[in-house]
């Protein structure tokens, strides 16, 4: 949990915001997501956003439901993706490792089996896309006692009081959602107002960082001149691994570029 | 954000696992409903289109001809005669009042079989409602004649090509979809499954298919039924004809799931009798999945009963040891749906040859007097050609 404090406080004082990309681990294989999720630290991400696979993720939209798909196909389980993340860990040790899941995998084996599994492979935090706050006891409980931030969702027809729990169990960060329906940039993402934010961030919540249809530097820049502390783009990304998946060199110099180029807009 | 009205759990099942995103729609929907039911004018407006319009109350049947054993009576609920051709028009009917008292103008729904499909597509084009139904691709083709009944009455039938192409699929794309447009779109989810307030809505415009059973069957009897017999696939029939004997502690209530090929081989549709439980679609229940959580395929002759989980009422009523759970293969339920046709004249549909089926196994065991009540919950006519191909010697 404190590394996403020191990210932030870093941030801090560079007086940038944070570039946070997402994609599922083990797409579209466990070898080459490896050397992908390398790729996007070496370009300059602050953070690390990563899902596991599931058969059935209703939060997203065809790009990130093809990169589930594909990670499946590849025979990815939990706990390929846990190895994953452990060599992630050893190669990084600072940065902060998000994982953005679904609340069966979670159960499968246990909550608490899969908080300790998360927190030995160096986690840092864990957003279960299809949990919301009033189902969220037994799972933020576990994080805690794993030391890993649970992650809530704010969306854009937040009320003041999900505001003030999401402020009292969130921690690490806050994932604002720049607007209604699943991920991918079919639909581009709206700018919250900086009336919004202010009104989020006098909650007092952990950081918020906008997300979803995230895919350009302008959309960085104008999430962070909005008031969020950073942006996280998935879509965006998983695109290009879509389109590149079979030519490894080409896909991990467009991956590199494309990062540079968003976090450049931080 | 306000608490919830209604419980959102059956013992320790169900729930509302759902984006936060979804969270105010749910809660926007659990109080419509709260206030409809206090309010006399929609009760009035409801029993209205159902008496008047879909046909109710359905007759109760006693079979002539296929008990196997003279002890033992069978009797008929025939949700089958109901306009629509299954007891899905029931809850559609309520959900689309509720709709319209929300001021929403569009529906979203998702289809197996494609009864509840046919059932949202009536009750839109009635009360003025726009809807789009979402439809696996491979159940698209084993449903074609209820494909055009939709698009005849005015909806927009969406192919859903991800995953395994049935129920399941159709469900999470409905949900996708619900995400973007809730501000004006009601999701009409045509089971006793999915997220609160569902399972709870669904039952309860469901449970005339019971109070109507139990009172017909007091007239014809003098007593009430050894057993309950209903097909389950998310389990709305199911839960309809249960929820008025739970009390009834002398009755027994079976319900039948999808054995497909065999509950051995993988190629089932038959949650509760897997023992496994996780969340689905919004809730905690038995759901077919593998040991990392991964969801698994379903398989069934039947398309209506073609889904990896189940309502969390059934499973809360499984746990406690209330009504129990069967499963029946494919080819025991295309026996029972020749034999209803030969014997009865009657052609059921495939979902609810499953809970014949297994009416049969059981008047063929009895050794004392018995009544037996089963749901016939739809009519054959869908699954004509496919029947029809299956008997001729295609694959199942």
């Amino acid at each position: 949990m404190k590394r996403y404090q020191q990210m932030f406080a870093r941030l801090n004082r560079e007086g940038r915001g944070a570039f946070v990309p997402f994609v599922t681990i083990g797409d579209p294989t466990a070898e080459l997501s490896f050397e992908i999720i390398k790729t996007l630290i070496d370009a300059g991400a602050d953070a690390l956003e990563l899902g596991i696979a599931f058969s059935d993720p209703i939060a997203d939209g065809p790009t990130i439901q093809g990169a589930n798909i594909r990670a499946l196909a590849a025979g990815v389980t939990p706990a390929i993706s846990f190895d994953v993340i452990g060599k992630i860990r050893a190669y990084h040790p600072t940065i902060p490792i998000g994982l953005l899941l679904y609340s069966n995998l979670v159960m499968a084996r246990g909550i608490d089996d899969f908080y300790a599994k998360a927190a030995a492979a160096g986690v840092d935090s864990v957003l279960i896309a299809d949990v919301p706050l009033h189902e969220s006891k037994l799972f933020r409980q576990s994080a805690i006692k794993h030391d890993i931030a649970p992650i809530f969702v704010v969306p854009p027809n937040v009320d003041d009081d999900d505001l003030r729990e999401i402020a009292s169990y969130g921690r690490g960060y806050t994932y604002l959602l720049s607007r209604a329906g699943v991920t991918g940039t079919e639909t581009v993402a709206a700018m919250p107002t900086s009336e919004l934010i202010a009104r989020i961030r006098s909650y007092n919540p952990a950081p918020p960082l906008l997300g979803f249809g995230i895919s350009t530097p302008a959309h960085v820049k104008d999430a962070i001149q909005s008031g969020a502390a950073g942006a996280i783009s998935g879509s965006a990304i998983v695109k290009l691994i879509e389109q590149h998946q079979n030519e490894p060199a080409i896909l991990l110099a467009q991956l590199k570029q494309f990062v540079s180029s968003m976090k450049a807009a931080t | 954000m306000s608490e919830l009205k209604l419980n959102p759990y059956f013992g320790q099942y169900g729930g509302m696992f759902v984006p936060q995103l979804l969270v105010p729609a749910l809660k926007q929907l659990e109080q419509a409903y709260v206030d409809a039911l206090e309010d006399p004018a929609f009760h009035a407006e409801f029993q209205q289109l159902l008496t008047e319009y879909a046909g109710r109350p359905t007759p109760l049947t006693l079979c002539r001809n296929i008990s196997p054993n003279p002890l033992v009576k069978i009797y008929l609920k025939r949700e089958d005669l109901l306009h629509g051709g299954a007891h899905k028009t029931n809850q559609v009917l309520g959900q689309a009042l509720l709709t319209k008292r929300m001021g929403k103008k569009e529906v979203i729904a998702e289809t197996g079989a494609g009864q509840h499909g046919v059932a949202t597509a009536l009750a839109c084009a009635l009360l003025g409602l726009k809807c789009r139904i979402y439809m696996g691709a491979k159940d698209i083709e084993r449903q074609q004649p209820n494909v055009f009944r939709m698009k005849l009455m005015g909806a927009t039938v969406i192919p859903v090509t991800s995953g395994s192409g049935t129920l399941k699929d159709a469900v999470n794309e409905a949900m996708r979809d619900w995400s973007a447009t809730y501000d004006t779109t009601h999701y009409m989810l045509g089971t006793a499954a999915g997220p609160h307030p569902f399972p709870t809505i669904v039952r309860d415009f469901q449970k005339m298919i019971g109070e109507e059973a139990k009172q017909q069957i007091l007239k014809a009897e003098g007593k009430l039924p050894d057993a309950v017999i209903a097909c389950v696939g998310g389990g709305s029939n199911a839960i309809g004809m249960f929820a008025d004997f739970i009390a009834e502690e002398g009755v027994k209530l079976i319900g039948v799931e999808p054995g497909g090929k065999g509950i051995n081989t993988h190629q089932h549709g038959a949650a509760l009798s897997t023992g496994s439980y996780g969340i689905l679609h919004g809730a905690y229940t038995a759901i077919m999945q593998t040991g990392d959580g991964q969801i698994e395929e379903s398989y069934s002759i039947s398309a209506g009963l073609d889904y990896p989980a189940v309502g969390p009422q059934h499973t809360h009523l499984q746990q406690t040891g209330r009504a129990e759970y069967v499963a029946i293969n494919d080819d025991e339920a295309l026996a029972a749906f020749q034999q209803l046709a030969k014997s009865e004249g009657i052609i059921p549909a495939l979902e609810s040859s499953h809970a014949l089926a297994y009416a049969l196994k059981l008047a063929a065991q009895a050794t004392e007097p018995t009544v037996l009540l089963v749901n016939l919950s739809g009519r054959g006519d869908k699954d004509l050609a496919h029947v029809h191909s299956v008997l001729a010697g295609g694959q199942l």
